[in-house]
């Protein structure tokens, strides 16, 4: 059974779907609302230390709110918070839509988001009570990351069992991408836990083991599941096959064997061959960014009005992301410029690229086509709002923080400018940044709306209903 | 790709490589380095950080510091000089041997008195070395010395690149990203006072004109002066914006990460990444680790950080 044959039946499901899923419609309602309650904090968080740019003096006084701790935070809240929770929440809706299955062991799950949540509540208290563990993006202290992992490990049995369960026999697309990654956080998160938080390694093997970690949860963790939720949603929304399995295959294979191996910069204090190795991966992985270029062209060839339709354009967006920051990492590795914007807030722009252009935008479409499936209706109005408030916003963040990276690198190749110079010439594009994290923080309130009065609706209405289904297959 | 397994398999595969790549073997490599000897010189680099720098460290992290400031000093690439010791006796030769060499300091008068002076500036080795053998087959004495290049060099931010030595003993290893602030790589060369770090901490516009770093005022207790002045009370705290009557009192996380700036010094010359420098004894070539010096060394206020 291939992945469009259980999806070209209308993409809105008959409304007799809903209550045989409803334990799982609860678990994904709450793995969206708590994902999006981290969403929102920690771009309110990523707010105030933009706006430290425009007054160094802006709630400075207390220790938990300095920009150290505060940036920190909104980093750290929008990859664990979100991402690996809004992307398990994907990752079980994708495998129980393309299965046509119940998730399995709901109970289980939801048990796990509460353990992850509390990791995720116990990291962000550390933060900001100074607990940080000092590597970027990687900031929650051991006691945080020991919560994280079992709560994705409890969620990850649950999603594997769902995968399992599945009524067609040869795995789609976007079926072996989630399977891939579903064991793929826990290895890299548990290496990089024990090796740099608990029992430390000495020297700069810890920053390699960062660049490694970062890389891979960056880069493979958010590419197979953002992509996978693309490669579900587009044809889904199309009508038609994703085109080509091939070329899945291809996008699937380069990426995790070479974007494994990307991310350590070229100018890092450690022996030649580990950066050489890297900006050799590096570069490689352009095949895999046109082999995203081509499938998703492939697939809405022609259908372009409907890629970038209302349901969409989350997922077209998402890709479009994702390629402009391919460009930029391969294309500024591969002309050697590398080195001089290695210190620069290129890095920052890239990395609001991936998490939130490529990645969140993604899972923002999974998160309304959930509700349009749960609601057997159309996506919401507010989806249309929501999503370009996002887009704005993510490119009013990037381009001047890229542009900003520019400024930054060249001046500092001169060294006739004074550094406090190189600084002054960025903060116009760092003050025009703030209106991107402010549309951020109101797309991604206007999100967690959307989701609190599904939940207080559905809650309101069939309540008595779910729950009945819902216990009665538990005891079953 | 039908089967789960086989996806299992393919994507355990690449994993394992890069695991194996970039977490175990680097361990091998990096992970039993030890200390070198600097070259010229054969002192131990580095040395562990005094205690109070290592809680500094760890003030450090706590901060998030390493958001906007890298330690890494980049370097493009090195150029070596020429250096002629001694002229010698053969006085005309040496005269044709510089004329032919360097023609416009041949032209100077006193060209060869006040020695050792650079005869060649920014050439490659091989032309240091031709040099070299025809000044000395004039009976003189030269010696090539080696200069690190690149922006960061001129800028002052160290004398050469940053090497995996630098961090040796420091845990976690805060090597940055961004330089939202400048590289402290060797701040605690530029900048050996103490007293400025402090003043900088609790207002770094005040002292750093144009500085967009935030104050930390949260690392200073500001107090009534009592009876008598507390004398671990920060100098000048009234150019700070604090009104008369009153001191500044440094708590132990600032002056910790204060001894922390004072120990960043990077700057020993090793095998893995030479510069020349002056010969110096061994006990002065010791005060080239990362070895903080004595607390009191003051410095003139207008270096910058």
């Amino acid at each position: 059974m291939s992945i469009s044959s259980s999806l070209t039946s209308p993409s809105a499901p008959q409304q007799g779907d809903v209550p045989r899923y409803a334990a799982g419609w609860v678990l994904l309602l709450a793995l969206f609302i708590s994902a999006a309650s981290w969403l929102l904090l920690g771009s309110v968080f990523g707010l105030i230390s933009s706006i430290k740019f425009h007054s160094p003096g802006f709630l400075a006084d207390p220790a938990w709110l300095t920009y150290g701790r505060v940036r920190a935070a909104a980093v750290n809240l929008l990859l664990y918070g979100f991402c690996l929770q809004g992307g398990l929440g994907a990752a079980l809706w994708i495998l129980m839509r393309t299965g046509r299955t119940a998730i399995i062991l709901p109970l289980m799950a939801a048990l796990g988001a509460c353990v992850l949540n509390v990791g995720v509540l116990a990291g962000l208290g550390g933060i900001l009570a100074g607990h940080i563990s000092g590597f970027e993006g990687f900031e929650m202290p051991g006691y945080a990351a020991v919560f994280i992992l079992a709560g994705y490990m409890l969620v990850g049995v649950s999603v594997v069992l769902t995968l399992r369960a599945r009524q067609n026999d040869r795995l789609s697309v976007p079926q072996w991408f989630l399977l891939a990654a579903v064991f793929w956080f826990p290895w890299i998160y548990s290496t990089a836990s024990l090796l740099l938080l608990f029992l430390p390694v000495r020297g700069v093997a810890q920053s390699v083991i960062a660049w490694w970690y970062t890389a891979n949860f960056q880069l493979v963790w958010l590419g197979l599941v953002g992509l996978a939720s693309a490669f579900y949603l587009l044809p889904r929304i199309l009508g038609r096959e994703l085109n080509s399995r091939n070329l899945a295959l291809f996008c699937f294979w380069t990426l995790v064997l070479f974007g494994s191996w990307t991310g350590v910069p070229r100018s890092a204090p450690v022996p030649a061959w580990i950066p050489a190795w890297s900006v050799a991966a590096t570069v490689i992985t352009s095949v895999f960014y046109i082999g995203v270029l081509l499938t998703s062209r492939a697939t809405t060839f022609g259908q372009c009005r409907l890629a970038w339709g209302e349901a969409g354009r989350f997922s077209s967006f998402g890709l479009s992301a994702l390629l402009f920051f391919g460009l930029l990492t391969v294309g500024l590795t591969a002309i050697g410029k590398n080195e001089w914007l290695n210190f620069t807030w290129i890095n920052a722009a890239r990395f609001h690229l991936l998490a939130y252009g490529f990645f969140s935008m993604i899972i923002f479409g999974c998160i309304f086509t959930a509700a349009s499936d749960f609601f057997a209706s159309p996506l919401p109005r507010i989806a249309r709002a929501q999503f370009w408030l996002a887009a704005i916003g993510t490119v009013l963040l990037s381009l001047p923080l890229a542009g900003a990276g520019i400024v930054q690198a060249l001046k500092l190749r001169n060294p006739d400018i004074a550094f406090v110079d190189v600084t002054k010439a960025t903060l116009h594009f760092l003050r025009l940044s703030t209106i991107g994290d402010l549309l951020l923080v109101v797309a991604n309130a206007m999100l967690l709306f959307y989701l609190v009065s599904v939940a207080i609706g559905a809650f309101r209405e069939r309540g008595r209903k779910l729950y009945q289904t819902a216990t009665a297959e538990v005891v079953r | 790709m039908n089967y789960g397994p086989i996806v299992f398999l393919a994507a355990f595969f690449a994993l394992v490589s890069s695991w194996y790549g970039f977490v175990v073997k680097p361990q091998f490599q990096l992970g039993h380095m030890m200390p070198t000897n600097t070259v010229p010189g054969g002192v131990t680099y580095p040395t562990a950080r005094p205690g109070l720098a290592q809680q500094g460290l760890q003030v450090y992290r706590a901060n998030g510091c390493y958001q906007c400031h890298s330690q890494q000093v980049m370097q493009d690439g090195a150029f070596f000089e020429v250096i002629l010791r001694d002229a010698g006796t053969n006085l005309p030769s040496m005269e044709a041997a510089v004329r032919h060499l360097a023609p416009k300091l041949a032209e100077q008068p006193n060209a060869l008195e006040n020695l050792p002076k650079p005869v060649l500036r920014n050439v490659s080795k091989e032309e240091a070395d031709r040099a070299i053998k025809l000044l000395n087959a004039s009976g003189g004495k030269a010696a090539p010395w080696v200069v690190a290049a690149g922006p960061d060099i001129e800028r002052g931010w160290g004398k050469r690149r940053s090497v995996a030595e630098d961090f040796l003993y420091d845990s976690p290893v805060m090597a940055g990203g961004q330089r939202i602030g400048p590289d402290l790589a060797n701040v605690g060369l530029r900048q050996p006072d103490i007293n400025w770090h402090l003043r900088h901490f609790y207002a770094p516009a005040a002292v750093v004109k144009g500085s967009v770093m935030p104050p930390y005022k949260f690392f200073f207790e500001k107090r009534k002066i009592g009876r008598r002045p507390n004398p671990g009370a920060l100098q000048g705290a009234q150019e700070l914006g604090i009104e008369p009557g009153y001191e500044l009192i440094p708590k132990q996380d600032a002056i910790a990460l204060a001894a922390y700036m004072l120990s960043l010094r990077a700057d020993a010359p090793l095998y893995s990444a030479p510069y020349s420098v002056a010969s110096a004894p061994p006990a002065q070539a010791a005060q080239q680790t990362n070895a903080a010096p004595a607390q009191g060394a003051t410095q003139p206020e207008a270096a910058k950080p």
